[in-house]
């Protein structure tokens, strides 16, 4: 086993300064869930609680011509059944989705339960609740629904041609801004150009035309959705569902049901992983109208196969890529096309594939053509760095191919091209301070990268990534107790240990132990708005409220102990938990003192604080893979693998880690195996753990991390996102160690065994 | 409806009976008529080990076991794992590893661990790595879990 290592040039200077900040502390909601205590969205039991279960459809593309739920309603233990009529008409309202933006409701309805026309294998038309999840069953099957089934359209190319079947008469083409005449599976055609892509490529000495494609793909948490619903007679709405964000499930139902937020409060249960899976609703508002027209408490909990069939997934997609470089290895023009599928709705992310895709590089001259296609597949989700594994993928690729043309070390074209502050990216917005050539120089010079590999059919591939991060709306609210304690309600939903690293930023305000700091997830009515936990976002927005919440604590402190000292506030100071005069005269008192005595006197000491950050700052990874191919049967195993990454400010290291651990290897599933397949039908044939292969502990090795600490000047301790980015540079880091393994490359993913012996048997 | 199945068993060290519907399985009935929603449902179908628990020595996926078959079985849960002297050494060394991120598969993966090194108490990574393929984690990539599990066995064996 290797170790994991923290590089910082800085790090006794950052010891010395912070006495939380940088330690690992064992998480506030770690014995709730190494017990089974924790309660995730299933767990949730009410009393007359009843089971509400989904019908789905059969077909890809179907016109519902009908829904005859008589039968259904007649068996014995169903109390309620609905359609997409019980839905209040969508008309052309909005709703926001914080991270994923505004978007059309009508679509979002229509989504959660189809109303005139099925777009995916799996699309909800009528809902049961019964009193026991097998008689809900039992009762879908007695649903009659009358479809009119037309050609499905699976491939993002093939949505885009002329002559395509329609998924929606209504759609028509946004083309650089203005709205096409006829429609189209093509939602939007938008552009970002950077200098003179024309002298750009006349500048170079090599040019590389290249397509790169990347198959459908799952979030894969391991906790299917669940949402439970108590509609009660008086208008009052309560919801305990497992969630990204709470709000965002207010929002949404909100809209969708029309029903005002002021008589919905939406309970976050744990989560059990979302990637960003569990940001838009699924089950939500069938659990809510199920529970109305039964008068009772409905929970509905999906199964895999329709976790599967008809949440997430993330884009499948099309790259076109034409890059130049020089003799000397700069990067001289990239021009490049991008068509992600949406789904069976408008709203992929190509727009963030499209930023993200040359970020490690200053490149001055390029062109990027983005396109969002609807297709036969569920409407996509955001997942982790959403869009942009995609095209970095092929960035990232191509690079390779021009280092072993130019015979360079990929570290070396890295840091020749590698982004810095003040570099314009390709919207035109300048770079802020990153950490991209402090990354790059800390991985060339890693032991890891210092060792050569030896070994027939083994090869060592690098890639960098880049994603944007995030900053938004964040809520916390804080109560010191009469003990010195501090109660620190967050607005976050805690996928990964936030709760403690929220926590660990207030306590390093007051100079107290973390474990002084009492973190829970607050529901809707007990904290301020809050946007989803996603976008790398959590620690560093959430944890600057609480930083805030801690310093307005830290002055209310100073100003009663100066009051009652009678004292000048300026004379007063707080460091290490204990307040004390600065004049001279040695007064002294520590937190716990001062807190028992305000609080007999009903004296309240608190802070609630809302932060919406702008300079959250851009993460970079770069990646060092091992592997070796097995040319017989085109097995590709993972040998050694380190991800080094800047972090700016890592809180928790242990959770930087993890997070570093976790992107790496979903994008090593994402390299190597997962894939939706689907039948010429359109129906997709691989919807269970076993055959959507995710990547098991047999499949790796340890993940080593390295963590770059480059403080962002956007946040008072220098914090960078860290969750998404980790899962960017894998796909292309693999398939780059596969070319310098066997000598071919491959661009399209995954790279599965079956593709990778068909490579090697056509290029021999 | 078929009629109701009366069974006995232990669970957790102590005699439960409860009556279950042909249909229902094991996770079901510990789940729903138990209330011991520590042991969760990730797929259903005996493919992510959400749901591992320890049957008569033997770790099983519940899920894909009925709940009529225990009658007169052992079974051991999550919930049981907490002795009088506090965390399981596996609990604790979870914890100590950060070895869970959204913490849904930690009672599979800890159950895993248990039915391991009650049977290899030297288990090395390759046999973890091995032993745990039945388990499914999609937030850690699975390194801090293997190390959390080596670092139980000295405290094991102590224990002994």
């Amino acid at each position: 086993m290797n170790p994991t290592q923290t590089m910082d040039p800085a790090k006794t200077e950052v010891e010395q300064k912070y006495k939380v900040i940088g330690t690992r502390p064992i998480r506030h909601d770690g014995v709730d869930k190494v017990t089974g205590r924790a309660v995730y969205g299933a767990d949730v039991q009410l009393p007359g609680m009843l089971h509400g279960k989904v019908l789905r459809s059969p077909h890809a593309h179907a016109r519902v011509k009908s829904v005859n739920t008589e039968k259904a309603e007649a068996l014995y233990g169903v109390k309620a059944v609905m359609t997409a009529a019980d839905f209040p008409d969508a008309g052309s309202r909005t709703a926001n989705l914080g991270e994923l933006g505004e978007v059309p409701l009508k679509p979002m309805c229509d989504n959660v339960m189809a109303s005139d026309k099925v777009v995916y294998h799996g699309h909800a038309v009528a809902a049961v609740a019964a009193t026991s999840p097998h008689i809900a069953e039992e009762a879908l099957k007695l649903i009659e629904v009358e479809y009119e089934v037309l050609p499905p359209v699976m491939d993002v190319l093939k949505a885009m041609e002329e002559d395509s079947p329609l998924l929606h008469d209504d759609l028509y083409t946004d083309e650089l801004g203005e709205k096409s005449s006829k429609p189209s599976n093509v939602a939007s055609h938008s552009r970002h150009v950077l200098g003179d892509i024309n002298q750009g490529f006349a500048a170079a000495d090599h040019i590389l035309e290249r397509e790169y494609r990347c198959a459908t793909v799952h979030q894969g948490y391991i906790e299917p959705h669940a949402a439970t619903a108590m509609w009660n007679p008086d208008g009052y709405l309560t919801m305990w569902v497992t969630t990204q964000g709470a709000f965002t499930v207010r929002t949404s139902v909100h809209q969708i049901l029309e029903i005002p937020v002021s008589k919905l409060k939406v309970i976050p249960t744990e989560i059990g992983g979302g990637f960003g899976g569990k940001i838009p609703v699924y089950g939500e508002p069938v659990a809510a109208v199920l529970s109305r027209k039964a008068r009772r408490p409905v929970k509905v909990v999906m199964d895999r196969t329709e976790v599967f069939q008809a949440t997430g997934p993330t884009s499948g997609s099309y790259v076109k890529l034409k890059m130049g470089v020089t003799n000397e290895g700069r990067i001289t023009a990239a021009e490049t096309m991008l068509a992600y599928e949406a789904g069976g709705y408008p709203g992929s992310v190509v727009s963030l594939g499209g930023i993200c895709m040359f970020a490690p590089y200053n490149v001055e001259n390029l062109t990027i053509d983005m396109y969002d296609v609807v297709v036969n597949k569920p409407k996509t989700a955001a997942y982790r760095a959403p869009g942009a594994p995609n095209s970095e993928f092929a960035a990232e690729c191509m690079i390779d191919e021009f280092c072993e043309i130019l015979d360079m070390d990929p570290m070396e074209f890295r840091l020749k091209n590698g982004a810095k502050e003040g570099d314009i990216q390709c919207h035109g917005i300048p770079h802020p301070r990153i950490g991209c050539l402090e990354t790059t120089e800390a991985a060339r010079d890693c032991e890891h990268y210092q060792t050569p590999l030896e070994g027939p059919n083994r090869g060592r591939g690098v890639a960098s990534g880049y994603w944007v991060n995030a900053g938004l709306t964040s809520s916390v609210t804080a109560r010191l107790n009469g003990d010195g304690t501090v109660t620190l309600q967050e607005g976050s939903t805690d996928i990964g240990g936030t709760r403690t690293s929220i926590a660990m930023q207030l306590a390093e305000v007051l100079g107290i132990p973390v474990e002084d700091v009492v973190p829970s997830v607050a529901d809707t009515d007990s904290v301020g708005y809050t946007e989803v936990t996603g976008g790398s976002r959590v620690t560093f927005a959430t944890g600057w409220a609480a930083y805030n919440a801690g310093q307005s604590i830290r002055s209310q402190l100073i100003e009663q102990a100066a009051a009652i000292w009678k004292v000048d506030k300026d004379q007063v100071s707080l460091a290490d938990g204990v307040i004390a005069t600065t004049n001279g005269d040695s007064k002294s008192i520590s937190i716990k003192e001062l807190a028992a005595d305000l609080s007999q006197k009903g004296i309240d000491i608190g802070s609630r604080e809302t932060v919406t950050p702008q300079n959250h700052g851009g993460a970079y990874a770069t990646h060092i893979v091992d592997v070796e191919v097995d040319p017989d049967t085109g097995k590709v195993t993972i040998l050694r693998y380190t991800a080094v990454q800047d972090a700016g400010r890592a809180i928790h290291p242990s959770y930087v880690e993890g997070q570093m651990q976790g992107g790496v290897v979903q994008g090593i599933g994402w390299a190597l195996n997962e894939e939706y397949y689907y039948n010429e039908d359109g129906h997709l044939m691989n919807s269970s753990f076993l055959d959507y292969r995710m990547p098991t502990s047999l499949d790796l090795p340890m993940i080593e991390t390295i963590i770059v600490e480059v403080p962002n000047p956007g946040h008072p301790y220098g914090v960078r996102g860290v969750g998404e980015v980790p899962i960017v540079p894998p796909q292309a880091a693999v398939s780059n160690a596969i070319a310098r393994a066997v000598g071919t490359r491959l661009g399209d993913l995954p790279m599965s065994p079956q593709r990778v012996v068909k490579a090697l048997s056509a290029k021999s | 409806m078929a009629a109701k199945v009366h069974v006995t068993a232990t669970i957790n060290g102590e005699p439960v009976e409860f009556l279950c519907e042909p249909r229902q399985s094991l996770l079901e009935v510990l789940r729903d008529e138990l209330k011991l929603t520590g042991s969760k449902e990730g797929c259903n179908n005996g493919n992510c080990g959400a749901c591992s628990v320890i049957l008569d020595g033997l770790l099983v996926d519940a899920c894909i076991v009925l709940g009529a078959e225990i009658d007169g079985c052992t079974v051991e849960t999550i919930e049981g794992l907490m002795g009088p002297e506090g965390l399981h050494p596996l609990q604790q060394t979870f914890l100590e590893n950060a070895a869970l991120q959204c913490g849904v598969c930690t009672p599979g993966f800890i159950m895993a661990g248990k039915a391991l090194l009650e049977k290899k108490p030297q288990a090395t990574e390759g046999d973890i790595r091995h032993w745990c393929a039945g388990n499914l984690c999609r937030c850690t990539g699975y390194d801090k879990i293997v190390r959390a599990i080596i670092d139980a066995e000295p405290q094991l064996e102590v224990k002994k």
